[in-house]
C-alpha cells in the first residue's frame, strides 16, 4: 500500500513571506549600492529595511483572484449600460461635462502613476516597499483602463470626448495635472511616494472620488459610479501604502524628518491647487449637487486632517504650510475657476454655461459670506449680455503661475478682490507665481521650474501649430491653428452649453425640444 | 536651495526672451475680476506705451462698462507691485520694461460692476 503523501501547506504569513520577500536576494556581482542607487540621492537614511511593514498583505495570487472578480462585475454593468443607453437616463447632458473634465484631467494621471509606481517598484533596496509599488503599479493600469473603457461609450454620443491623450499632452488647462504628476516622477522614489500616497491619494483623495462617484450617482450615471467603486477598493490600499511609507522613513532616522516636512509643504499645495478644477466640477458641473466644495473641504480635509497630523505630531511633523490658505480657499476657488473657464472656453473641449437661477440661489446659500457679494456680480453681468447676444468670451490669453501653472486667478489670503501676485528672479529672467507656496516652490528648485512648458508661452513661441503651418500666409489665424493642434473640433467642442450639439442631441434623443418641454 | 540629483543637473530655461518673437509683458487691471487673470501679451519694446491704452487693451478689457470711462492720465500704475511712472510718449524699452515684466493698473473712481470689483 502506497503511503499517502501529505502536502506541505504554507500558513497564511509564511505563504506571504515566501512570495513577497523571499523571492528578493542581496547582489554579489554588484555592490547593492550601484543596483539601487535612486533611493539614497534624496537624503532620506535607512537603517534597517526589515522594519517596513507591508501594507496590503497581498500575494500576487490572490491578487489577480480580487481583481479579476472585480473586473468581471464592472464590465458587466458597463455593458449593461451600453445596451440599455444609459446615457439617455442621466440628468441633463451638462453632466456630461463633468465626465470630459475627468476623462482628460484624471484618466492620464492614472496612466502617469502606473509609471511612476513601476519605477518606485524597481528602485527602492527593501523588498517589502518594491512589491507594493508593483502591485499599485497595476492597479493604476487597471485604472487607466476601466475609466478608458466606462466613459468611451459616451465617445459615442457626445462631443468633446474623443482625443483625451492627445489633449493631455498639448490643451492649456491640462497642463496643470500633467506638470504634477511629471514634477512627482522625476522626484526620487521616496520624495514620488509622499507626493503621491501620501499628500494626495492619503491626505486629499476623497475630495477626487467621493465628488466624482456620489456626484455620477446622483446624476443617474451608474457606469461611472461602478468603475469608480471598482477603483476605490484599491485606493483603501493606495492609502495605507502612503502613510506607512511616511512613518517608516520618520521612524528610521531624525534626519529624515526636515526632509519629510519639506515634501509634505510642497505636495499638499501642489495637490490643493489641482484640485481647484474638482472643485468648480462639484458645484457649478452637477445639475444634481450633491454637498458643496466647501462642505466636503471641512468634511474630508479639515476634519480628517486635524487627527492626521495630531498623530504625526509626535514625529515632529506638522501641519503642511498653505494649510490656512487653503482653508480660506474653500469660499472661492470653485467660483474663480468656473468663471475662468466660461471666459477661455472657446480653448477647452466641454461646455461651460451660466448657472441657473435656482442654482445661483444654492451658491448663496452654500457660500454666504462670499458668493453675493463677489462672484455674483459677474454673473449677473453676463446673464445680461448674453442675453443680448454677447457672451462673454476673454480673447486675451492669460499670465500662469510658473509652478501650478493655473492662470493667476488666485487672490490674496484675507482679500478676495486682489489677485495675489509673487515673483522672483533667478539668473537673470523673472518668474511668476499665484501664491507664498508656488514660490516658495519655485525658489527651493529653479532649476526644475525654469523648464515648466507654460502652455500660452509655448504658444507666443509658435510650438503649438501642426507641423507645416505657415503663419505668415494671408488670413492666418493663430487662435484657430492652436485649436487645430489640440484636435479640438470647432464649433462642436467647444462654446456654451446653450448653443450646443449637445443639448441639441440629448433633448431630441429624449423627445424633448432643446428648452426641455415635451414635444 | 537647489535639486537633489543623481547626476548633472543644468537645463535650459524654457521662456528666456530669445525664444519669443518680442517681449512678453504681463498686464492686469486692478479692481476688475471678471477678467480672470492678468493677461500675457508679446509686444515690440518699441511700441509707445501710450498705445497700450489707446490700441492694445481695448481688445481685451473693452467690453467692460467701465474700461470707456478711464481717463488714462490719472491711471495709477505698478510695476512687480511698485508705484510707477511710465512717461506715455516713450517707448515700453525707453520706460525699462524688460521681458516678462508685470506692470498693472488702478483707474481711480473706477471699481468694477457696482463697486463689487468684477
Amino acid at each position: 500500500m502506497d503511503t499517502p503523501v501529505i502536502k506541505k501547506k504554507l500558513g497564511l504569513k509564511d505563504r506571504y513571506a515566501a512570495m513577497t520577500r523571499d523571492l528578493a536576494w542581496d547582489t554579489t556581482y554588484q555592490p547593492m549600492e550601484k543596483v539601487f542607487p535612486y533611493d539614497k540621492y534624496e537624503g532620506i537614511k535607512i537603517h534597517d529595511w526589515d522594519k517596513w511593514e507591508d501594507p496590503f498583505r497581498l500575494t500576487m495570487d490572490a491578487y489577480w483572484k480580487y481583481q479579476g472578480e472585480k473586473e468581471k462585475k464592472l464590465y458587466a454593468v458597463i455593458e449593461a449600460f451600453a445596451q440599455n443607453n444609459g446615457q439617455l437616463g442621466v440628468t441633463d447632458a451638462r453632466y456630461i461635462n463633468a465626465l470630459k473634465l475627468f476623462l482628460t484631467g484624471v484618466t492620464p494621471l492614472e496612466y502617469y502613476a502606473y509609471r511612476g509606481f513601476a519605477h518606485a517598484g524597481r528602485q527602492f533596496t527593501g523588498a517589502g516597499a518594491r512589491v507594493a509599488c508593483q502591485m499599485q503599479s497595476i492597479d493604476e493600469l487597471r485604472h487607466y483602463q476601466t475609466e478608458t473603457h466606462a466613459l468611451s461609450h459616451y465617445n459615442k454620443y457626445f462631443n468633446g470626448l474623443h482625443s483625451p491623450q492627445h489633449m493631455f499632452d498639448r490643451v492649456w488647462y491640462l497642463s496643470v495635472p500633467k506638470s504634477f504628476f511629471e514634477d512627482a516622477y522625476t522626484g526620487g522614489p521616496f520624495e514620488f511616494l509622499t507626493a503621491v500616497s501620501f499628500s494626495f491619494e492619503y491626505v486629499l483623495t476623497n475630495l477626487l472620488f467621493v465628488p466624482f462617484m456620489s456626484g455620477a450617482a446622483h446624476n443617474g450615471d451608474m457606469s461611472t459610479v461602478t468603475f469608480g467603486f471598482s477603483a476605490q477598493s484599491d485606493e483603501s490600499r493606495h492609502m495605507t501604502l502612503g502613510i506607512e511609507c511616511i512613518k517608516f522613513m520618520l521612524e528610521q532616522d531624525p534626519d529624515n524628518v526636515p526632509i519629510v516636512q519639506g515634501w509634505i509643504d510642497k505636495w499638499f499645495w501642489r495637490g490643493y491647487r489641482l484640485l481647484t478644477i474638482v472643485a468648480m466640477m462639484q458645484d457649478y458641473m452637477l445639475p444634481k449637487r450633491v454637498m458643496s466644495w466647501r462642505e466636503s473641504w471641512e468634511m474630508y480635509v479639515e476634519e480628517n486632517g486635524e487627527a492626521l497630523f495630531k498623530d504625526l505630531a509626535r514625529y515632529g511633523i506638522r501641519k503642511p504650510k498653505g494649510w490656512i490658505q487653503a482653508c480660506e480657499g474653500k469660499d472661492h476657488i470653485s467660483h474663480q475657476a468656473w468663471a475662468t473657464f466660461y471666459q477661455y472656453n472657446g480653448a477647452a473641449p466641454f461646455h461651460t454655461w451660466i448657472p441657473k437661477e435656482e442654482e445661483m440661489a444654492w451658491l448663496s446659500e452654500k457660500y454666504p459670506e462670499t458668493f453675493d457679494s463677489l462672484y455674483k456680480p459677474r454673473w449677473d453681468h453676463w446673464r445680461k449680455e448674453a442675453a443680448e447676444g454677447r457672451r462673454f468670451y476673454n480673447m486675451t490669453l492669460p499670465m500662469l503661475c510658473t509652478t501650478c501653472q493655473v492662470p493667476m486667478l488666485f487672490t490674496e489670503l484675507g482679500d478676495a478682490t486682489k489677485i495675489a501676485y509673487r515673483e522672483s528672479d533667478y539668473l537673470g529672467n523673472k518668474y511668476h507665481c499665484c501664491s507664498d507656496h508656488c514660490k516658495e516652490i519655485f525658489d527651493n528648485e529653479p532649476e526644475k521650474y525654469i523648464q515648466s512648458w507654460l502652455p500660452v508661452q509655448q504658444i507666443y513661441q509658435g510650438n503649438c501649430f501642426k507641423p507645416g503651418t505657415d503663419p505668415t500666409a494671408e488670413g492666418f489665424d493663430p487662435l484657430l491653428a492652436v485649436l487645430d493642434y489640440y484636435h479640438l473640433n470647432f464649433g462642436s467642442d467647444n462654446f456654451d452649453f446653450e448653443t450646443s450639439e449637445d443639448k441639441k442631441n440629448f433633448a431630441a434623443w429624449n423627445g424633448e425640444n432643446a428648452e426641455g418641454a415635451a414635444k | 536651495m537647489s535639486v537633489k540629483s543623481i547626476g548633472p543637473y543644468n537645463f535650459p530655461a524654457k521662456d528666456v526672451r530669445e525664444n519669443f518673437p518680442a517681449p512678453l509683458l504681463f498686464i492686469g487691471w486692478e479692481d476688475h475680476l471678471m477678467f480672470a487673470a492678468p493677461i500675457c501679451l508679446p509686444l515690440p519694446p518699441d511700441t509707445p506705451f501710450g498705445a497700450l491704452g489707446a490700441a492694445v487693451l481695448p481688445g481685451t478689457y473693452g467690453s467692460h462698462p467701465d474700461f470707456a470711462r478711464i481717463d488714462w492720465s490719472a491711471v495709477e500704475w505698478t510695476k512687480s507691485g511698485k508705484p510707477w511712472k511710465p512717461d506715455p510718449a516713450k517707448s515700453l524699452a525707453e520706460n525699462g520694461l524688460q521681458h516678462k515684466d508685470v506692470i498693472r493698473f488702478r483707474a481711480p473712481g473706477l471699481s468694477g460692476l457696482n463697486g463689487s470689483c468684477n
